[in-house]
Order: C-alpha cells, then sequence, then structure tokens
C-alpha cells in the first residue's frame, strides 16, 4: 500500500512538472512572445528590450523555465497586467464561487443519479428503462450552452420564475444568500451529470445484480431492500468514486460554459473574459491550477478507491 | 449497455442443432459479421440515416437552395420565416436556412478531418508506446496524462487567443488534444496483443516493430479504432459549437452553428425562435446519430469477439 501510495504520487508529480513544462512552452509559442503580448504590436524594439531584461526573457529557456518554477513554488501565479491584479488574488476570489457552484451540483448529481441508475437496473429493459436510458442519452449529447439556454427560455422567459444571471457578488457569501439565481446554473451542470453518471451506475448495478453474494443474501431470506442496500450498493457504488475523480476535467469545463452563459463569476468567466482580452499571464497560471487540480483529483480518487475497495490490492 | 446488447444480437437458435450449426458454420469475413450486427440495431440504422440526411442538406442543400453566405443585408434583418425565408433571417440579414447549411458544412468537415487526424496519430502513439513497452511506454504515457490533465475547453481557449483561428488551424488544434483518449485505448489493446503468438512468430523470423504494427496490431485493434473515431466526430462536433459559441469560432463571414447560437441568443426574449430551435436541434441530431452509431459499431465489434 505504501509503495503503491509512492509510486502512484510520483507519477503525479511528474505529471505535474510536464504540465508545467507545457504552460511555460506555450508562454513562448506567443507571437512576437511575452513582451509582444504584453506591450502590444507596435512596441518599439528598445521596450521590447527593456521589457524582457526586467522580467528575465532575454536568459536561456532552462533558466527561464527554473525562475518560473521557483515563482510558482513561492505562491507567485504570474500578474494579470490586463487586470492590473496578481493572479492569485484573481484566483482567491473567483476559485471559491466556482467550487461552490461545482461542490453543489456535484452533490445533486450523486443524490439523483445513484437511485436513477440502481432503479433503472433494477427494472432493466422494461419500458422506464428505455425511457430513462434514452432521456440520458439525449442528455449526454447535449451541448451544455444548449441546455443552459433551454432552462433560461423555459423557466426565465417563458414562465418568468427564474433570473436568467446567475448571483454577481464578488464573493462566495453573496452567491449563498442569492439562492434563485444559483438554481439554474446547478440545474444545468447537474442534468449534464446525472445523465453521464446515471449511465455508468446502471451498468455497475447491473454488474453487481449478477454477483454470488447478492444469491447468497437473496437465499437467506434478506429483504428486497436489504439486498438492494446492504449488499448491491456498497458494491456498485465504488466505480462511482472512481468517476467523481476523473469528473474534475469535465466538471471545470462544463462551469466554463455554464458561467459564460448565467455570467457566474467564477474561474471559468475568468478564464473566458482573458481569452477574450489576451491576458495570457491569467491563462496560462489558471490553466496550471486547473491541470493540477485533476491531476490530484485523480490521485484522490486511485486512493479512495483503495480504502473503500478492500480487494484491490496494490502491487 | 455494450454486454447487453450484445447477448440481444446474438441470434435466437430455437433448439440445440441450430446452436451447434452457428457455433461450426465456418467463420463469416469479419466486415459482413459486424455489418450484420450493425443493421440489426434500428437506432443506430437511424441514427445513420439522420446523419447521412444532415450531411446531405449541408453539403447537396446548397446546390439547389442558392443564398447569399458572403455579404450581409441590414434591410432585411430579423424577419420571421416566410415567404422566401423558410427559417427567416438573422440580425445581419443572412438567410437563416442557408446559413444552417454553411455552418453544418465546417462543422462537420472540421469535426470528421480532426477525429480522423487524431485518430492516426493517437494509434501510431499508442501503438508504439504499447509495442515497446518499459520506459518507452512510461514516458510516452505520462506525456499523454499530462495533456488529459488540462481540460480540453480551456486548452482551446487558449490556442484560440493565441493562434489566427481559421478551418486549417481549428482542425490542428482540435486534433491535437483529440489524440489522447485513441491512444490510451491502443495502446491498452497493444499490451494484450503483443504477447500473441503471431506477433512472437513476426519477431521470431526478423520481423521489425514496423511490421508488427502495421500488419499485426492496427488490424486487430481496428475495431475499437473505429468506435473511438466515431465518438471523437461526435466530441469534436460538440467542442466546435462550444468554441463558436464562447466567440472564438472561425470569424465571419464564415458560418458555424455555435456562433449562430449565441448571436440568436440576444434575440430570446424578442420571441425569435427561429435563431435558436432548428440550430440547437441540428447540433443535438448530429451529435446523438454519431454516437448512436458509435455505440452500435461497439456492441457489433464487441460480438464479434464473442462469437470467435
Amino acid at each position: 500500500m505504501i509503495g503503491y501510495l509512492l509510486r502512484r504520487t510520483g507519477q503525479a508529480i511528474l505529471v505535474i512538472v510536464l504540465v508545467s513544462i507545457i504552460t511555460f512552452l506555450l508562454l513562448h509559442l506567443l507571437p512576437g512572445g511575452a513582451a509582444r503580448a504584453e506591450l502590444g504590436e507596435r512596441a518599439s524594439p528598445s521596450a521590447i528590450r527593456s521589457f524582457n531584461a526586467a522580467n528575465g526573457y532575454d536568459r536561456s529557456l532552462p533558466i527561464q523555465y527554473w525562475d518560473y518554477l521557483d515563482r510558482l513554488f513561492h505562491g507567485n501565479l504570474g500578474f494579470s497586467y490586463k487586470t492590473n491584479e496578481s493572479v492569485s488574488t484573481l484566483l482567491s476570489q473567483d476559485l471559491p464561487k466556482s467550487a461552490y457552484l461545482s461542490g453543489l451540483a456535484l452533490f445533486f448529481t450523486v443524490l439523483i443519479a445513484v437511485p436513477l441508475g440502481i432503479y433503472q437496473a433494477v427494472r432493466r429493459n422494461k419500458p422506464d428503462d428505455y425511457v430513462l436510458t434514452s432521456a440520458s442519452f439525449v442528455g449526454y449529447s447535449m451541448p451544455t450552452f444548449w441546455l443552459a439556454l433551454l432552462l433560461i427560455a423555459v423557466f426565465s422567459v417563458y414562465f418568468k420564475l427564474l433570473p436568467p444571471s446567475a448571483p454577481q457578488s464578488a464573493t462566495v457569501g453573496g452567491s449563498i444568500t442569492d439562492p434563485k439565481g444559483m438554481v439554474l446554473p446547478v440545474l444545468t451542470l447537474t442534468i449534464v451529470g446525472v445523465a453521464s453518471f446515471s449511465r455508468y451506475m446502471r451498468s455497475a448495478a447491473i454488474e453487481a445484480l449478477t454477483q454470488d453474494y447478492i444469491r447468497t443474501a437473496r437465499a437467506k431470506g434478506a429483504t428486497k431492500w436489504g439486498v438492494l442496500f446492504r449488499h448491491m450498493l456498497r458494491n456498485a457504488i465504488l466505480p462511482i468514486v472512481t468517476l467523481l475523480g476523473l469528473s474534475v476535467p469535465a466538471l471545470v469545463s462544463g462551469n466554463l460554459i455554464t458561467e459564460s452563459v448565467f455570467n457566474y463569476p467564477g474561474i471559468g468567466l475568468l478564464f473566458w473574459n482573458s481569452a477574450q482580452t489576451r491576458d495570457y499571464p491569467t491563462l496560462l497560471a489558471l490553466t496550471l491550477v486547473v491541470a493540477v487540480l485533476t491531476v490530484v483529483g485523480n490521485l484522490v480518487a486511485d486512493v479512495a478507491y483503495g480504502i473503500v475497495d478492500r480487494r484491490v490490492r496494490y502491487v | 449497455m455494450a454486454i447487453e446488447h450484445g447477448l440481444i444480437a446474438i441470434p435466437p437458435t430455437s433448439s440445440d442443432d441450430a446452436l451447434v450449426s452457428h457455433l461450426v458454420r465456418p467463420p463469416r469475413k469479419r466486415g459482413a459479421a459486424v455489418l450484420s450486427v450493425f443493421l440489426e440495431n434500428k437506432l443506430a440504422l437511424a441514427g445513420f440515416v439522420v446523419l447521412v440526411l444532415i450531411i446531405g442538406f449541408c453539403f447537396l442543400g446548397p446546390v439547389f437552395y442558392h443564398t447569399n453566405q458572403v455579404t450581409s443585408n441590414l434591410s432585411v434583418s430579423n424577419q420571421a420565416p416566410g415567404g422566401s425565408y423558410p427559417l427567416g433571417t438573422d440580425n445581419v440579414g443572412y438567410n437563416e436556412l442557408g446559413r444552417l447549411m454553411a455552418g453544418g458544412q465546417s462543422s462537420i468537415e472540421i469535426g470528421f478531418a480532426a477525429a480522423a487526424l487524431a485518430g492516426v496519430f493517437g494509434v501510431l502513439w499508442g501503438a508504439v508506446s504499447g509495442y515497446f513497452g518499459g520506459l518507452v511506454d512510461s514516458f510516452m504515457m505520462r506525456i499523454v496524462d499530462a495533456l488529459l490533465a488540462i481540460p480540453v475547453l480551456f486548452v482551446l481557449l487558449l490556442m484560440a487567443a493565441i493562434i489566427k483561428v481559421n478551418a486549417l488551424n481549428l482542425t490542428l488544434v482540435v486534433a491535437f488534444f483529440a489524440w489522447l483518449v485513441p491512444a490510451r485505448l491502443i495502446r491498452g489493446e497493444t499490451l494484450t496483443l503483443r504477447t500473441r503468438e503471431y506477433i512472437q512468430a513476426v519477431k521470431g523470423m526478423g520481423g521489425g516493430a514496423s511490421r508488427s504494427i502495421f500488419l499485426h496490431v492496427v488490424p486487430n485493434a481496428i475495431g475499437t479504432i473505429i468506435v473511438n473515431i466515431t465518438f471523437q466526430v461526435a466530441d469534436a462536433i460538440l467542442v466546435l459549437a462550444a468554441l463558436g459559441y464562447l466567440g472564438f469560432g472561425i470569424p465571419p463571414p464564415a458560418a458555424n452553428w455555435g456562433a449562430m447560437l449565441s448571436q440568436g441568443v440576444s434575440y430570446i426574449y424578442a420571441g425569435e425562435w427561429w435563431l435558436i430551435y432548428p440550430v440547437g436541434g441540428l447540433i443535438i441530431l448530429t451529435v446523438m446519430a454519431l454516437n448512436l452509431i458509435g455505440d452500435a459499431l461497439r456492441d457489433a465489434f464487441d460480438v464479434r469477439l464473442q462469437r470467435r
């Protein structure tokens, strides 16, 4: 177990180093380099020279990379010239709001998808299972922004029940005190999540139901609900643990679209705005942060899987 | 899901004799077997028909239905459907029906091209990685892990902010992040294939790596490859629509479905439904059709493996 943990962590660290190299190289792929990106197309050669000297861009690539890593380790993610704030400040403002949105969506996703998948597995190949499978298939094929627009069209334009934009408050506290505005963004992400999670839950539950221990439990006279919850659920829920870890990138991408449709000021919207203003330091720093979150998410899922499923042997 | 479909797809047998004759019957050509299972799946057939119709609509439609999709005409902007505009016009006076065709062309072309490119590159990467194994494999797969760790949309927005967006660049960028999943899948298949006797035999007779990979590994993994490329096309079309929606598609006068939607949204309160629902419906239909075909192909290739 310890050996596996060490090796798995080592792999994760290697991946993070590679990601940092990728984002570092992307900065140097910018047309005309970082100086042109910041100072504009018409910057004079001397201005570019002094910008490069001031920021260390005139030194060799390996040394620059070392400096980049050094800054990262000191918590310095770069400076956004467009908003005139450090990227860490922007992140500390917007990350909690994104986490709040994703957390709510993930909570409702699991709350709905797990019972739904089990229900479908118990009723497999019956009409209601077909209807639910088709519905999740449609949800799965639907672009997130289209779903969000449909929800706005129905709930805001037609019924005038809910606001079409998310809470605009600068702090996460403001988002919490405006539950009405959170409904549509959370609903969007939840529908997308349920569509894919319930598919996995259904097949995991079907597989668990064919196992010998289920037959044994039935034979010894366990009730239907006892079998489902005491014996089947514990085993069928395992893939969901992995899926939770693996869903971090999808969740973040879904967030980007959802946040831009509902104008919710989280890191997705920050990224989108930065892409529009070509705010490269923010873009690269956010890419790195999101990638690190993903790697950590996968690592935690792998380890958690081993803790909940004792049959997994680490070699 | 794949397994159940597979079980349903095996022809029903009335008696044991029929079962035996089914088992001892000489194996049909692989392509024919896959095709027959695919054709038994009604949903997939429907998906295929829908896809053909959409491709016909986008590529043959403009041949019969000429519209001006280059210059705008503000005097006929925001017209409701009717008369010479079956689906109305948008905010700068483009004929919406003709615009759907033009936008579909670029989505479908770029989607297929990116998926094909990603498929070829991913298969090569995965096959080489799996075939050589060891340190080469670890290193090549960590690169895949690193790229997979970055959410696609973030990288695409980042790239779109850096490069000049045109059809070729967009294809390359989408392909650049679509080869990762096929590479992983093919690597997995190669790991099991390389221990097979026929590959050992090639090695024993002095055959090189490229011979094994191209003549043995790739043909044996073709099912996985085709199925995955189908899903990659669907994903690419979704990603392109999202990019267009976020304002990073090919700039006007070029049309794309995502950008059409984001423009139409401004008129959602004005009740201009024709700017949103037709294009949204087309995106979903295209993606659903591709997903249905991909699911059915996976089942079809699964059954081939079961029958072997």
